[in-house]
């Protein structure tokens, strides 16, 4: 027997919403246990800030330019090279439950697998692999899927429709009636993306997902090795947990985060100093991408919004927390604790109020990059508790998991497996952390660069709809947490901003040819 | 704007008119358009049925062998407007170029339509193209 991996990721999750962190709004014993044990890493970077992208990236090693999926609604390609697939060659049972998305969601020709595995009825299909081969879909023998409340074909909502279809409607539904993403209110300050949701704990998608966790755990031999993704839906918005737990936190206790300045003067003034479409955005007159509401203001956002956001977010993050917590019961009830690796982590963050904003888009800030990262090795590997400051990414993730099943990282994994501590990062060169941005739809193309290194985080734009080439970010992690004070044009970092600028542009990966096409905006 | 246009093209080796005799049937559709799984016409009305189930009643608006070009109207409701056409263009080559067009509002589903008429270009090419070529005075009879 060799060990096991529980790969844990969540949707859109901020560093600082588990206490482990920092943070003390959601109550997190079970990653912060988990962080006590294992490696804590306070500077993991996802390659891309949203979806797709980063999650092709978890599963293929590789970074967005390479693995083709360069933004939401570019599906990635069935024989993509995958570490599941390396991980179930070598005799581990694999499986992904819960928000996979590697392909588009808008899907009415049923096009893409995940969108119509569920009603097929097969836990998986036959397809090529990236060596030719033929074997479970990107190397999952086991795939159930769910996404953000009920809407869709995806197992979640068919077993929702199935077993308790008076709950498909309480769900907020993310997209509105043109598809876009949904800006209808709700709540008690009419907040974007939130409403009430009378939904019983035990239908939610975050208690279903563990449960088919368990569920396939249980349908294990003893003495197996596994791959297990559980990745969760939430806490992405809408930000709609079940009523019955609202209780946890009262939003009108919830402090403003310390990104969010209280007068518009101040916020405006921040944005001002950034690239043109930071405040373009605020005042409404850009939405340069699908992933924030068209029809949403982010200037019409109000401190009681965000604290209501806030409180939900963290009570979503309470329930993986508990979610996670029977998982981990139940492997240790299987007898596979001291063997079972656990990794935390999440696909991107989320602005949360951040300068005024909400969602995501090509804002490369702590926000949305700075990433909850929690490595607790095996118990029976006997690796020491530690704190990583060395900048990782989730293109480390895949050859992590194949130095825990002790079989060669393939060739083309980009990234390296994480550091056990930082003198292991500074002997294997974990200098710096890249992340890139494109979009291109219904006419605006936006294009980002992004070096984190020596403290720094470095942006550089490509010509685009709003921008002409000359823009960019520059920010001191220390004394600027939060990125308010954008350096680019300091004259006294101009060799500063010109070195990471060269060691950015000598560290860009081997871009796919041609360019996959978009198929649907997400 | 909330529409949006979308145009995919592809060049067959396959003489124009063969094509066309393809598209301007508007039943044999799924048989060309992955994820279009049946169709039913009636006059000017086409029902497709899609992969997911979801069954979306057309409007055939345009059918004209002359042009060689097919106009269709989807008129289900979460269109506001839509608007697919095929055009066939001779290149007198004994090749011909395949314009497939899609203005649809909401824009999302000129995208999500777009990106599928370009797998279905695809198939129709590899199709036609696979065809075994048969001499001339069979082609006539």
């Amino acid at each position: 027997m060799g060990r096991k991996v529980l790969l844990v990721t969540t949707d859109q999750q901020r560093y600082d919403t588990l206490g482990c962190n920092g943070g003390a709004l959601a109550r997190t014993p079970v990653v912060d246990a988990l962080a006590s044990a294992g490696i804590r890493y306070e500077r993991a970077h996802p390659q891309s800030v949203v979806c797709m992208p980063s999650r092709s990236t978890i599963v293929t090693g590789q970074y967005p330019s390479t693995h083709g999926v360069w933004m939401n609604g570019v599906p990635l390609p069935a024989d993509a090279p995958s570490v599941a697939a390396v991980l179930q060659r070598a005799g581990y049972k694999t499986a992904l439950v819960g928000k996979a998305h590697f392909e588009p969601f808008l899907d009415p020709f049923a096009r893409f697998p995940e969108n119509s595995l569920a009603g097929s009825g097969r836990e998986t299909i036959l397809e090529p692999w990236a060596d030719g081969t033929i074997g479970p879909h990107r190397g999952f023998e086991h795939l159930e899927f769910a996404t953000h409340g009920a809407a869709g074909p995806l197992h979640y909502a068919r077993w929702l429709v199935e077993h308790h279809p008076e709950a498909v409607g309480m769900y907020y539904a993310p997209l509105d009636g043109s598809l876009e993403v949904n800006s209808a209110s709700g709540g008690d300050t009419d907040a974007p993306q939130v409403k009430h949701n009378p939904i019983p704990r035990d239908w939610y998608h975050t208690d279903w997902v563990a449960d088919r966790t368990i569920a396939w755990l249980d349908s294990l031999d003893t003495d197996a090795d596994w791959f297990c993704w559980m990745s969760f839906p939430d806490p992405h918005h809408p930000w709609d947990p079940p009523a019955s737990e609202m209780h946890r936190i009262d939003w009108r206790d919830v402090p403003l985060p310390a990104a969010y300045p209280e007068s518009a003067a101040d916020r405006e003034r921040i944005l001002d100093a950034k690239p043109r479409h930071w405040r373009q955005w605020y005042d409404g007159t850009l939405v340069s991408n699908y992933e924030a509401p068209k029809d949403w203001v982010p200037a019409t956002l109000t401190a009681d919004q965000v604290r209501e956001v806030n409180a939900r977010n963290a009570i979503e993050c309470e329930l993986i927390d508990e979610a996670l917590g029977r998982v981990l019961g139940h492997v240790a009830a299987r007898g596979w604790d001291a063997d079972t690796d656990v990794v935390f982590t999440t696909d991107h963050g989320e602005l949360q109020g951040d300068l005024g904003l909400l969602f995501k888009g090509p804002y490369h800030v702590d926000g949305l990059m700075r990433l909850p990262l929690i490595w607790r090795p095996a118990p029976s590997a006997n690796v020491t508790p530690a704190v990583v400051t060395a900048p990782v990414g989730l293109v480390d993730l895949a050859p992590t998991f194949c130095a825990i099943a002790g079989v060669d990282a393939p060739a083309w994994m980009q990234g390296s497996a994480l550091p056990a501590d930082d003198a292991d990062a500074d002997s294997r060169g974990f200098e710096r952390v890249l992340t890139e941005w494109d979009s291109e739809l219904f006419g605006v193309g936006v294009h980002l660069r992004t070096i984190t290194r020596d403290g720094w985080v470095c942006t550089t734009y490509a010509p685009g709809t709003v921008h002409d080439g000359t823009e960019g970010e520059l920010y001191r992690l220390d004394d600027d947490p939060h990125q308010f004070e954008n350096r680019w044009d300091h004259p006294s970092l101009r060799t500063l901003r010109d070195d990471l600028l060269a060691d950015l542009r000598a560290h860009q990966p081997a871009p796919r040819s041609p360019q996959l096409a978009v198929e649907a905006p997400v | 704007m909330s529409g949006a246009s979308v145009r995919k093209e592809i060049r067959i080796h396959r003489r124009a008119a063969e094509v066309w005799d393809r598209i301007a049937d508007p039943g044999v559709i799924q048989d060309w358009f992955p994820g279009i799984v049946s169709s039913t016409v009636d006059g000017t009305t086409r029902v497709i049925t899609l992969g997911s189930g979801i069954a979306m009643p057309e409007e055939i608006i345009t059918q004209d062998p002359v042009l060689r070009r097919f106009q269709y109207r989807i008129t289900v409701g979460v269109f506001r407007n839509h608007l697919g056409t095929i055009d066939v263009i001779d290149l007198h080559d004994e090749t011909c170029l395949v314009v497939y067009s899609t203005d649809a509002d909401p824009r999302t589903m000129a995208l999500v339509i777009g990106a599928a008429t370009a797998e279905a270009l695809v198939e129709l090419r590899d199709q036609m193209e696979s065809t075994v070529d048969l001499p001339t005075q069979v082609k006539g009879s």
